[in-house]
């Protein structure tokens, strides 16, 4: 028994379809595994080692270099509040102490009841709406103390569930098949193209020539 | 986004319309007869040769031509096509809205160019942040499958290729095209090693590889369709076409304005009704960041400086990825170049020393002047960490690092205390913020 749902197994096999080679998929099984389990997991990460060819060090090395990818569990919702340039001319900063002192949690931390993880985030390029908020990186702004409590209050409620999937679920549209055209049957096509681009090249060589 | 001069939208024409993402919208307004005709039509050369004759300056950040990249390309069995929507300069929130609102446009210019270097496949690397728009772009990709525009055969024309939608999953650095192919590669995002200083050499699994940004792919359809010299009537000299500028901080209207490349100023831009329509409360501009926060500031008397890549390098500075900074005023600048510190630092991959190490100094320097717990003596102190980052303190910059992130990092830094030694003073006299 994987630690990948049978499910999730099938989707993860599709992916390394989409690659010339296996590594490639690392990244994407991750979000998968995410979607999975909130986080990344031991089993799961083990399993993606499998998939990729790769040792579960290096899948966890690559992981742990980048911001999405979690090896420890976090809220249902992680809360990112920007204070990046942008933000931080429209109020980030004061809006991000708001957030710590409306939630009870340091920029890091996760609450009780283990509903929200709060993140100081680097710029997500809503900047025309600052300050921005990206709640499981669903974009919100601009946001006040109070907006902000208010839309803490309805995730929450359940009131954004349609909108804001639990974390990991990054994307909820996928690519049903995996790759159309094989790479010998393109790279037997570019060849041709270009012994065709090669003969128009001479010819019009030639007929320069000839002028 | 509203346009209201008389310059063609090239590549926001689609922004507001109902569901512009959808290839219904798509199809309904010229969309895939680019791709058509090109295929159809034309050589792989002869599209080559309209990109090259439109002069496009790539849209990233580095400005390089986009039919000069091509025609570096090393002939080889296997050649990638890898589009960079990695989007994370700060401030910058161009490509955000074109992935979320025309991703058609970027496919469609992805094909087009796929087929201009004969790439056996393209990828789109998508930050990972981008959730919305990862789903409308491989809910396009998915849509112009079924449309015939992707796989096998396109349009009857025996050309074939496949398109990946790949996310990123958090790094700025991935922004960097080196780091962004070994991510794609399934590694940690550390830039490569130049030389070579071009994928178009060794890129993908090391085979010759171009890559273009996301705004440059969506300017394609529109020079197949209207030709070349179209698009290179458009703006002055070198800086030919539209192009999208991000407008952000203290204007009343920030947001995306498509602008003819060099006519308007960064004046005309912040105080025109139909772009930023000015200073918010009417206050006055202190400075401004001209082209995201890699590029070193502006006095507001560099206003009347054009918008065009060689006006702007020439004043010292870079339009970089076209994200424009107004600060005015009220502005603390210690607080704004301590913030943009404190990014470079986090976003250091860590490979090499003066990168990772300076950062942090800087960043540490920068927050105890700020908090109140500065010394004279650290002004010094920062001008001499930034030397040993990027020699000379200079645009362009000099370079001690792999990658262009290290010497990035002086410049904000360099600016303030430079523009503004005497608010550092005040901080450091009087052991805080004046600000707060």
């Amino acid at each position: 028994m994987g630690a990948f749902s049978p499910e999730m197994r099938e989707r993860a096999e599709n992916l390394l379809t989409l690659y010339p080679k296996r590594r490639s998929a690392l990244i994407p099984l991750c979000h998968l595994a995410q979607e999975q389990a909130g986080h990344l997991t031991s089993p799961l990460m083990e399993e993606i080692a499998e998939l990729t060819g790769v040792t579960p060090a290096e899948v966890y090395g690559t992981a742990s270099f980048y911001d999405m990818l979690h090896t420890e569990q976090v809220g249902k919702f992680l809360v990112g509040v920007c204070t990046n340039v942008a933000c931080l001319l429209q109020g980030g900063g004061e809006l991000l102490e708001h957030a710590e002192a409306s939630l009870g949690v340091a920029a890091g931390g996760t609450t009780e009841d283990e509903m929200f993880t709060l993140e100081e985030v680097e710029c997500v390029a809503h900047c025309d709406k600052a300050p921005a908020v990206q709640v499981n990186y669903r974009f919100f702004g601009p946001l006040t103390g109070e907006s902000f409590d208010d839309l803490i209050a309805k995730l929450r409620a359940g009131e954004y569930d349609g909108v804001v999937p639990p974390h990991g679920t990054l994307t909820r549209v996928t690519r049903e098949n995996g790759i159309e055209v094989p790479l010998d049957e393109v790279l037997a096509e570019r060849k041709e193209m270009d012994r065709a681009k090669a003969e128009r090249k001479a010819a019009a060589e030639a007929a320069k020539e000839g002028n | 986004m509203e346009q209201t001069n008389q310059v063609p939208k090239i590549v926001t024409s689609r922004i507001g319309l109902e569901e512009s993402w959808g290839i219904k919208t798509y199809l309904a307004t010229g969309g895939y007869t680019a791709l058509r005709k090109a295929l159809t039509t034309m050589t792989p050369e002869q599209v080559a040769d309209e990109v090259s004759k439109s002069n496009l300056l790539g849209r990233g950040g580095a400005g390089f031509e986009v039919g000069r990249k091509w025609s570096m390309l090393k002939p080889g069995p296997v050649r990638y096509l890898v589009v960079n929507g990695d989007e994370s300069e700060p401030a910058t929130f161009k490509d955000h809205m074109l992935i979320e609102n025309d991703p058609h446009q970027i496919v469609e210019g992805t094909l087009i160019s796929a087929y201009a270097v004969g790439a056996a496949r393209a990828f789109i690397f998508v930050r990972g942040e981008f959730a919305l728009g990862l789903e409308r772009l491989q809910a396009a990709v998915n849509e112009a499958y079924a449309y015939g525009a992707i796989g096998r055969n396109i349009f009857g024309s025996g050309f074939s290729v496949d398109l990946v939608v790949h996310p990123g999953a958090g790094a700025y650095i991935c922004g960097e095209e080196t780091a962004l192919l070994e991510s794609l590669e399934g590694k940690r995002g550390f830039p490569r090693i130049k030389p070579p200083y071009f994928p178009a050499v060794i890129g993908l699994y090391g085979e010759p590889t171009i890559v273009n940004n996301v705004e440059s792919m969506s300017n394609i359809p529109w020079i197949v369709n209207n030709g070349g010299a179209s698009f290179a009537a458009l703006g002055v000299g070198r800086s030919t076409g539209t192009r999208i500028f991000a407008l952000a901080g203290h204007v009343n209207r920030p947001g995306n304005y498509e602008v003819e490349m060099a006519k308007l100023t960064f004046r005309d831009l912040v105080e025109r009704p139909e772009y930023g329509g000015g200073m918010r409360l009417g206050r006055q501009v202190k400075a401004f960041i001209p082209g995201g926060v890699s590029a070193p500031w502006f006095a507001p008397d560099q206003l009347d400086i054009p918008l065009s890549q060689d006006d702007v390098a020439k004043a010292g500075s870079m339009l970089g990825s076209g994200s424009i900074v107004m600060m005015d005023d009220h502005t603390c600048m210690v607080r704004a170049a301590w913030r943009i510190a404190k990014f470079f630092w986090r976003e250091s991959c860590g490979q090499c020393t003066p990168c990772r190490e300076g950062s942090g100094w800087i960043e540490k320097m920068m927050r105890r002047i700020e908090q109140g717990a500065g010394r004279e003596a650290d002004l010094d102190l920062l001008m001499d960490a930034c030397d040993n980052i990027s020699p000379g303190v200079a645009w362009p910059p000099q370079q001690t690092t792999i990658c262009v992130l290290g010497p990035s990092i002086p410049s904000s830094v360099a600016s303030a205390i430079r523009m503004f030694r005497d608010e550092f003073l005040v901080h450091i006299k009087e052991g805080g913020c004046p600000y707060e």
